[in-house]
Order: structure tokens, then C-alpha cells, then sequence
């Protein structure tokens, strides 16, 4: 299956929750250094729940996709959730096998969302994913 | 027969397709289009079989062994170093130490020369075109001695700014670490008036030839340099073997990179006499193979003929940029095609790089995407990341019209703007 397919491409370019809140519980960035796509994420938090959360940023096709589609499912959820999210949920929501330099790309949106949930000195880091 | 007549006479155009039968990843219908060779190249048989034949027939260690195929190792290893020593006719064989590649080379020039040679307000001159390898070993020499870094900038063409260099070159100068070809943007740089100037300043000179060595004849005595790195996976060789050449009363007076074994003459429990160069500067067990490999590598793109090879890569990236250039929206970096190597930097207005290099794989072409380890330069560009195409011996004129091709559909995917 090829990585351009359609529903990617409508979330690259109809992307969902795209761009910033102006006054955020949580906002957070982070770029790839590989490629220089960086991705920032703001959140309202009520109760420990998500209640709005925005994205902006550059990247390639994967990674706006991938922040656009974490944006969807995360709202709603508790940021315990959200800590919980692994790469393994990413793949899934992307639904299709990526190479491991794309998979970097998918997972950027995440590593933005939970550096953020934890704040940073409290992330475990991506090794524990 | 020496090889500088062979380098240089009897120039003859590249017979591509008997070339291709020698590189099984051609074998396919239609053909995966390589266009990644300024990365690392595909190993024609020959190469491999010279590395299989050492592991199947006279598999052992170098240089102490005192049997048959020790010494046929050896023998081999030694070779090897030979080849590469006419490649760039370097006056003497020992001028040549096996590293593992261009990086290793000048990481041991700048912990080794560097700590006898530099300290606090000396400067270091690099360029604008650096790729990381060139360019981060200095910046920790610097950051070690309290040494400075200047940078020769390039013009808006990708050239290197000559007005600069008088300015930038002073009895501060203590060594020019310079690129002979951007891995980006392909300039040639007219590396004999940077040696000659910085020479006439006093300073030593470092030639980067990662992406010139395999590409057009070297000459490292013509040139005058004192240091030249390259890499043996950019041509043709296998990873993991790569070049230093430098001059020999410097590579005499130089302190060991690496102790351990091989480097030495005797070891006392506290002191160690060293051996002579090369050996001084190649501890431990080194590529066995891969140097052998990269010795048949050299034999392989000598056949060939470097003038022809140069020949044949401007032919390529002249096409490239006939073609490429009408794609609407898109930015070719660096000069025109007579001035630069076979390869060409570009970015499509509306696909991100990376995007370009995932559809393009999906026409089974292959070129890179990223900072190309260069992101000073990157930045220069204003642009995060590029694509690049880059070309080889292997390469057709057919590999340009797929790229082409993927180029015009990529555009067609993604043509929808996101608003």
C-alpha cells in the first residue's frame, strides 16, 4: 500500500485543528532534527480532560497527517490517556507500514503531545515508548 | 604504465550499459534509478568478489602472521593502499592511512595535527559548503583550544565569495579545511587558488574529497595540499574504509590518533616507542576486507576512466537541468551545470522535500531528501531541507527521465494547495 493515499493527503491538506489557542492550559514544540519539521500543540485542559487542543506547524505529508489525526482522537480524553499513548496507537491511526525514517515523522506529533501532557522534566523520553 | 597517463589520455565515452551488468541492482525491469550515489554508490562484482575471495581463500589478521595466508592478506591489505596512492598519485605509498571514512580521516587530523599545531586565537578557515564531517571536528577543536572558526561565505550563484578570502586569511590562519565539491550543491571549487593563497598566508590545507576523489582525477602533488580525506562507500567501494593521504614530514611529527596494537614499535609498562607511518595512525585490527574491496573499487573506476566518468556525470546533470528546470514551481540550488559535479539540489513549491523523495520511491527512484548533513548551509539557503538527485557512472540518461516523470506526477498528487 502506498503511503499517499487518499486519506492522508485530505488530512495534510484539510487538516483537522489546525493552528493555535490563544490562551492554552499546555502548549508545546518540538522539531525533527532529520528533516527540520517542527510541530507545536496547544491545549485547554479542564478536570484533566482535553477540551480543545490546536496544531501548527511544517512538515511533510506524514507528520501534519499524523498531528491532524492525533488531534482528532485525542479530544475528549484525559491527559492520563494521553500519556498513555504509544507509538503502537500512532501506527494504527496511520493504518499503513512506514520505513523507519518516515516513522519519525508520524510519531513527532506525539512526542509534541506528550512532553507537553508530562511536561518536560517529567517525560519518560521516546526510548520508553 | 603509470596511472596519471591513464587517467588522463585515451579519453573514451563510458560504454553505461556493459557498466550496469556488473551491478546486480540493475537487474530489475524496469530498473530501480539510483540517484543517490553522493550518499553512497552500488559495488559492481568485481569489488565484492575481491572481498569474498578474501574471506573464502585467505581469511586471516595482517601484518604478523607467519603463514601463507597472513602474508597473502597482507600482501593484499598493502596492495590496496598502493592503488589508492596511484589513484591520487601521492609521492609515497605510506602517505596513505586506511580510516574508516572522510569523517574518521578528519576527526585524526584534528585531535592529532590539532594538538600540536593549534591553540588559543589561531583561526580555522572553512566555507559555507561544509558538510558536517568537515565542519564539526573543527568546531571542537576550536571549542578545545579556544581557537576561532571563519567561514569563506558563498554568492548567491552557490560559488565560493573570492572577494572574502584575502580578508578572512592572516598570520592568525592556521589551516584552510575546505570542500573540493559540495555534496549539495555540486560546485567544484577552485581549490588550487585556496591552497595556493592559504599557503601564501602560512597555513595548512585540508582537502574534503569525499565527493571529488570518486568523480574526476585528484592529484594530490599538482594540488600542493597537505591533508586529503575521502570515503571508499562513495566509490564503489564498500562502507567502512576510508582515506587520509597528508604530507609526510607532517604525518611524521603528528601524535597517534588511536593507541593499541599495530601503532606500535615497542611497549614498556610505561612508555611506547611508535611505529612509522601509516601503521602509527591504524591501530587495531583494521577493514581487511573492505580495504582489499576498496583496492578493487579503485582498479573498477580507473578502467573506466575518471576523465570519461566526469564526462559522462556532466552530461547527466546538463540534462537534469534542461529538464527539471520547466517543472513549474521548482528551485534548482547552486550554479550552472558546467560549473558544478553531478548533482542537483532542489525544492517544488507546495512538497515538503520529504514527500517528494516517498513519492518518487514509489516510481522505484531513489534520491535524497533532508539538510544533507550541511545545516549552515541549509540555513544560508533559507530552506530547512532539499531533494537532491546526484549521479554516477551507472547512471543514464533514462534514470533523469523517471526522475522527470515522478517529478510531473509528485506535482499532480499534491497539486491540491492546502489552503
Amino acid at each position: 500500500m502506498n503511503i499517499y493515499q487518499e486519506e492522508l493527503l485530505d488530512h495534510y491538506e484539510n487538516p483537522s485543528n489546525y493552528g493555535t489557542l490563544p490562551d492554552p492550559d499546555i502548549s508545546h514544540e518540538e522539531d525533527n532534527p532529520l528533516c527540520g519539521d517542527k510541530i507545536r500543540m496547544d491545549l485547554l485542559v479542564e478536570d484533566d480532560t482535553i477540551k480543545e487542543v490546536r496544531f501548527c506547524g511544517h512538515g511533510c505529508t506524514i507528520s501534519l497527517a499524523a498531528a491532524s489525526m492525533l488531534t482528532e482522537k485525542i479530544q475528549g480524553k484525559t491527559l492520563t490517556e494521553v500519556k498513555n499513548l504509544t507509538r503502537d496507537d500512532i501506527m494504527d491511526m496511520i493504518g499503513i507500514p512506514l520505513g523507519p525514517v518516515r516513522v519519525k515523522c508520524a510519531l513527532l506529533a506525539l512526542k509534541v503531545l506528550k512532553a507537553g501532557a508530562y511536561g518536560i522534566k517529567g517525560w519518560p523520553g521516546e526510548e520508553d515508548e | 604504465m603509470t596511472q596519471k597517463t591513464m587517467h588522463t589520455s585515451d579519453f573514451r565515452s563510458l560504454d553505461v550499459q556493459s557498466i550496469r551488468e556488473a551491478f546486480p541492482i540493475f537487474a530489475d525491469t524496469p530498473p530501480l534509478a539510483f540517484l543517490d550515489s553522493a550518499a553512497s554508490t552500488q559495488t559492481p562484482r568485481p569489488v565484492v568478489e575481491a572481498m569474498d575471495a578474501y574471506y573464502d581463500t585467505y581469511r586471516s589478521n595482517i601484518h604478523r602472521g607467519i603463514y601463507r595466508i597472513s602474508e597473502e592478506a597482507t600482501d593484499q591489505y598493502e596492495k590496496a593502499r598502493k592503488k589508492i596512492a596511484n589513484l591520487i598519485n601521492a609521492p609515497r605509498t605510506s602517505q596513505i592511512v586506511f580510516t574508516r571514512n572522510t569523517t574518521e580521516s578528519v576527526n585524526l587530523v584534528a585531535y592529532s595535527w590539532g594538538s600540536i599545531n593549534i591553540s588559543q586565537g589561531d583561526e580555522i578557515v572553512l566555507t559555507d559548503l561544509e558538510h558536517h564531517s568537515n565542519l564539526v571536528p573543527w568546531q571542537m577543536l576550536a571549542q578545545r583550544t579556544g581557537a576561532t572558526l571563519r567561514y569563506l561565505e558563498i554568492t548567491d550563484q552557490g560559488l565560493l565569495d573570492f572577494t572574502q578570502l584575502q580578508d578572512i586569511l592572516s598570520d592568525k590562519t592556521k589551516l584552510v579545511a575546505i570542500t573540493h565539491v559540495s555534496n549539495v550543491l555540486g560546485t567544484i571549487n577552485p581549490i588550487q587558488s585556496i591552497i595556493d593563497a592559504a599557503h601564501a598566508a602560512g597555513a595548512k590545507v585540508l582537502v574534503d574529497a569525499a565527493q571529488s576523489v570518486p568523480h574526476f582525477h585528484v592529484d594530490v602533488q599538482q594540488l600542493d595540499c597537505d591533508f586529503l580525506a575521502f570515503s571508499g562507500h562513495k566509490m564503489c567501494g564498500p562502507t567502512g574504509v576510508g582515506v587520509l593521504y597528508g604530507k609526510l614530514e607532517l604525518l611524521e611529527e603528528m601524535p597517534p590518533f588511536l593507541g593499541g596494537g599495530s601503532m606500535i614499535r615497542s611497549v614498556e609498562r610505561d612508555i611506547t616507542t611508535y611505529a612509522d607511518v601509516p601503521a602509527k595512525f591504524e591501530a587495531g585490527t583494521p577493514s581487511i576486507a573492505e580495504a582489499i574491496g576498496l583496492g578493487a573499487a579503485v582498479d573498477y573506476i580507473s578502467e573506466a576512466g575518471l576523465a570519461s566518468i566526469h564526462v559522462h556525470e556532466q552530461e547527466l546533470v546538463k540534462y537534469a537541468h534542461d529538464r527539471l528546470q520547466d517543472i513549474e514551481g521548482i528551485t534548482i540550488y547552486g550554479p550552472e551545470p558546467h560549473q558544478k559535479a553531478g548533482v542537483i539540489s532542489f525544492n517544488i513549491d507546495g512538497i515538503h522535500p520529504h514527500d517528494i523523495a516517498g513519492i518518487l520511491d514509489t516510481h522505484n527512484v531513489a534520491i535524497r531528501a533532508g539538510h544533507h548533513c550541511a545545516q549552515p548551509l541549509m540555513k544560508k539557503l533559507d530552506v530547512i531541507a532539499t531533494a537532491r538527485a546526484s549521479f554516477y557512472l551507472y547512471n543514464t540518461l533514462e534514470d533523469v527521465d523517471r526522475l522527470n516523470e515522478a517529478l510531473q506526477k509528485a506535482q499532480a498528487l499534491m497539486g491540491r494547495r492546502k489552503q
